[in-house]
């Protein structure tokens, strides 16, 4: 049942105090065709049934919360209290952005702070706040990129590499900057074939965006090579940080020369996903760049924070304001409370993790590239067709049946019917142990009932929702007596 | 080795998965990494829960926060009533720790609530669809600008000085990325509106969209209807609109909008610094495919149960990649989640007098102000909430002197065009009481 199907006509959950009005209506001054004409059908409950409503409907979610989250390329990791607490404090939550600066000193020392620690972690000369997720923090970077050869009056360069094993997010963002895109291939051990990018790069392309490790979990061990490649031929060569998780305080992003990275704070750095956001996806970058950020851009002359809107090269403005600030603060807490010795500890966990879980269940299905892996590794689910006639997508939702939320199925695309999964460094060896054995289990229903698996989830609120029909005729909105 | 809380394995397990894994230590797992890219990072060395929110806290009452001021100041980012249980219900681990809906089965309580919440936007705006969110108001103002280019196929956007500048600047750069050209459109220095007669001249084949505000920045309400009569109707009209206000203004839909976006932080969301807080999109259904962002739409299971999916997936990254409508993944559905609880304790009569109360204090400090003889009304075009005042004096000075009586007072425009040095934007809701509202007046009566 929706909030809408439970209003009663004149049923309200919200007060407001009693003031003399003064007397000033809309209908005095503005024209009728300017006046609503009728009431916006919003609910009509009480204060109670409100809460019912969305307590119910947080039940029907899986969650960190609730419990094992190995969504691959996601990094589910523990999202700790304290950061909500931190986040909730009226100094943080009751500003305003067009505060004057003298009053809002706090709010800058955490943002200027909050840039130097993350340039710090990466190996980058600045950084920007602003951007508000990951795909945000690409097309900025993408545009930091056009903008840096309009400048130099290179117009000859419109064509970004990007992996065949990319997020979808990269081309995305690098076409709404107006590149073309030339798709890399991966080699046979899952990382980019350095002969195929040799003979894609010339002098028409302006960037190549990397995912290191990338996205079948594996470092870039070229990746020396593929600087003095790109640098040597012009290009730029961009870092999606979406998977720093695997490498804090091990190398960085600058070290290795790239010269734009994104982060996903909502990632890495503990920030809750909150359902698909808020997130923020901090876009760092070399001081060859740094004029050509976003503005406004925090700045401190030793002794206040200011807000600098003056930077002629500056690629403009890229949303309101100075980004999910409520996100950046999230994220400052962790960093304060895991510091130098947590963050390396972190990614030495989550790659032990992963490693470990890996070691468990290459006895079961078989990985789609052999090594060691980082934060994340890659199961190859063509077996599970061949075998018992069931794919990848059914034993994902027959986990669902056992309280796990899959694995990230069917990305990367390099990867047939792949089954890519990152525990992350918070969860229990327990957790792990329990996870292997639950995919034995599923394997061993599946060898005696694949019925069991290709109909499941069981357990689950709702079953297999068809999502076909939904798209042909979609219905986007509730409505009365339907 | 001090003891971090979120990392649990003990030295014993740590030893035992090595083995399990084949490796003889925690370095080994790094070896693919080249050696010279060690590194230690330097930022201070972790520390305990207690002192960092102790820390925090500090740093936090360095700044001035809304709670102790009485607030006067808008431009985007409105200080409203949130009722308690707003945060209280929206705080709830399953809602903040979940991922994007794609597991439908276990996402029923994030896809109904978009479902729902794109029901509202629908009915706010008076459009056929919405979409589950954008990043914020002008970012999806920037996105309407992009759909309009998809669907029409021309190159140029035209939009009002009288929007947003924050917002203009934004459509600006995303279009710098896809090659498209932005023409300001004057507003008509009397009524505060579009000038229309320039938005004419300026017309012309190429003209994709036309972007208004619904009250713009001054706070003036737009006629939709006769900006719509003067483009030609291939010629798109995108609204970015004030949510509060269309709890009582026309809805956009019914005056010839193709697509009306806006900035939904004055529905339950806190002003955080402005962000986060979301954009709100919606457009008539003939564009669906083109939109970006996720949309929500209702299907059944194979036993007919009612349930939520996403929607025309087909136009996103994951999927379409760099044909994609949009590169957006991320999107601000917990923020949504607020404004979701927060329409739905309001309701219809509560939001219409939220708004109604609005605009009741707002054209009361208006007329008393419009009596002090150093202090001008600029606009006469219909506002609101807020409304634009020139000062004789300088009022950088005057609103230090504002802060010093705890009032946050008029935003100074002067600080973004400088043909409006001295000019103020006045900004009033439902939670400036009539109190507050007296003394600022006598204030302004004082100082100036
Ligand atoms: C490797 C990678 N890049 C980019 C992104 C996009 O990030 P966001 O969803 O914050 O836009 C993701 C997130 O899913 C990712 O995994």
């Amino acid at each position: 049942m929706t909030i809408f199907d439970a209003t009663v006509e004149g049923r309200t959950g919200f007060r407001l105090p009693e003031e003399k009005s003064y007397g000033f209506e809309p209908i005095d001054v503005l024209p009728e065709h300017l006046l609503r004409d009728s009431r916006p059908e919003l609910p009509q409950v009480s204060e109670l049934q409100v809460v019912r409503h969305f307590t119910g409907l947080s039940r029907k979610n899986h969650s960190v919360d609730s419990g094992f989250y190995p969504l691959g390329s996601c990094t589910m990791k523990y999202n700790p209290k304290l950061n909500e607490e931190a986040a909730s404090f009226e100094g943080f939550s009751q500003l305003h952005p067009y505060q004057p600066e003298e009053t809002i000193q706090g709010a800058l020392e955490l943002m200027y702070n909050l840039q130097n620690s993350l340039c710090e972690i990466t190996g980058m000369d600045d950084f920007t706040l602003q951007p508000a997720a990951g795909a945000h923090g690409e097309l900025v970077g993408m545009l930091l990129v056009k903008k840096y050869f309009e400048l130099k009056g290179d117009t000859s360069r419109k064509k970004v590499i990007v992996p065949d094993s990319a997020h979808g997010t990269n081309p995305a963002s690098a076409a709404m900057a107006g590149y073309d895109i030339v798709e890399v291939a991966s080699n046979k051990d899952g990382r980019v074939d350095l002969e195929s990018l040799d003979r894609l790069l010339d002098e028409s392309v302006a960037a190549i965006m990397l995912t290191n490790p990338n996205t079948v979990g594996l470092f870039e061990k070229d990746i020396c090579e593929i600087q003095k490649m790109a640098h040597d031929r012009g290009a730029l060569l961009y870092y999606d940080g979406a998977n720093l998780n695997a490498i804090m305080g091990h190398a960085r992003p600058g070290d290795m020369g790239f010269d734009i990275v994104h982060l996903n704070l909502h990632k890495t750095f503990s920030t809750p996903h909150g359902m698909g956001g808020p997130g923020s996806g901090t876009v760092g970058v070399k001081t060859f760049l740094k004029e050509l950020l976003p503005v406004p851009v925090i700045d401190f002359d030793g002794q206040k924070y200011r807000i600098v809107y003056d930077l002629p090269d500056s690629i403009g403005k890229i949303r309101s304001f100075f980004g999910n600030f409520g996100v950046l603060v999230r994220a400052y807490a962790y960093i304060k409370t895991m510091g130098s010795d947590g963050l390396k500890r972190a990614s030495e966990m989550a790659v032990l993790n992963a490693n470990y879980l890996r070691s468990k269940l290459v006895e079961l299905i078989p990985t789609a590239y052999s090594g060691i892996c980082k934060h994340e590794f890659v199961l190859k689910g063509t077996k599970l067709i061949s075998e018992y006639g069931i794919r990848t997508l059914d034993l994902g939702k027959r986990l669902l049946d056992y309280g796990i939320h899959p694995p990230t199925v069917y990305f990367p695309l390099i990867v047939d019917e792949a089954i890519m999964i990152e525990p992350t460094e918070t969860e229990t060896k327990e957790t792990l142990d329990h996870f292997a054995a639950t995919i034995a289990t599923i394997l061993e229903e599946a060898k005696e009932n694949p019925e069991l698996l290709k109909l499941a989830p069981h357990t689950t609120p709702v079953g297999r929702l068809d999502e076909a029909t939904a798209s042909r005729k979609p219905k986007t909105r509730w409505s009365k007596g339907s | 080795m001090p003891e971090f809380p979120y990392l649990p394995q003990t030295e014993v397990e740590i030893e035992e998965m090595l083995r399990a894994i084949g490796v003889k230590s925690i370095a080994e797992l790094f070896t693919d990494i080249p050696e010279k890219f060690d590194v230690d990072l330097s930022i201070p060395a972790s520390a305990d829960e207690f002192t960092v929110l102790r820390d925090l806290k500090e740093l936090s009452q360095r700044n001035s926060n809304l709670n102790d001021l009485s607030v006067f100041r808008g431009g985007g980012i409105y200080k409203h009533f949130i009722p308690s249980a707003v945060q209280r219900i929206a705080g709830r681990g399953e809602f903040l720790t979940a991922y994007t809906p794609y597991q439908a089965e276990i996402s029923q309580g994030t896809l109904q609530m978009l479902f729902e919440y794109q029901t509202m936007i629908s009915e706010l705006t008076g459009m056929e669809v919405s979409n589950s969110s954008m990043y914020d108001g002008a970012s999806a103002c920037a996105e309407a600008a992009l759909m309009s280019v998809r669907i029409n196929g021309k190159t140029k956007i035209l939009i009002s000085q009288a929007v947003h500048p924050e917002y203009i600047d934004t459509v600006k750069t995303y279009c710098f990325g896809g090659n498209i050209q932005v023409d300001e459109v004057n507003f008509d220095r009397k009524s505060g509106q579009i000038d229309l007669s320039d938005l004419k001249s300026k017309l012309s084949d190429d003209v994709s969209a036309v972007i208004v505000g619904y009250p713009n920045f001054f706070g003036v309400i737009e006629d939709l209807r006769e900006v719509r009569k003067a483009i030609p109707e291939n010629v798109m009209m995108i609204v970015s609109a004030n949510p509060t206000a269309l709890a009582i203004l026309r809805a956009p839909g019914k005056l010839g909008a193709d697509i009306v976006v806006g900035e939904g932080q004055p529905l339950g969301n806190p002003p955080y610094l402005g962000g986060p807080g979301f954009g709100f999109f919606a457009s008539k259904e003939a564009y669906i495919r083109k939109m970006p962002g996720r949309i929500i739409g209702e299907t059944k299971d194979g036993e007919g149960r009612t349930g939520y999916v996403m929607v025309l997936q087909t136009r996103e990254q994951h999927i379409r990649r760099n044909k994609a409508t949009s590169n957006i993944c991320s999107n601000q559905a917990f923020n949504v989640l607020l404004a979701s609880i927060y329409m739905s304790l309001v309701g219809p009569k509560g939001l219409q007098e939220i708004a109604r109360r609005s605009y009741d204090k707002a054209h009361y400090l208006a007329k008393r102000i419009e009596k002090m003889d150093k202090v001008r009304p600029v606009f006469t075009g219909p506002f609101f909430s807020e409304f634009v005042v020139e000062f004789k004096k300088d009022l950088s000075s005057l609103n230090s002197k504002l802060l010093k009586d705890k009032i946050l007072g008029p935003l100074d425009l002067g600080e973004f065009r400088d043909d409006m040095k001295n000019h103020g934007l006045i900004c009033l809701t439902e939670a400036n009481r009539n109190e507050e509202i007296e003394f600022f007046a006598g204030r302004l009566e004082e100082l100036e």
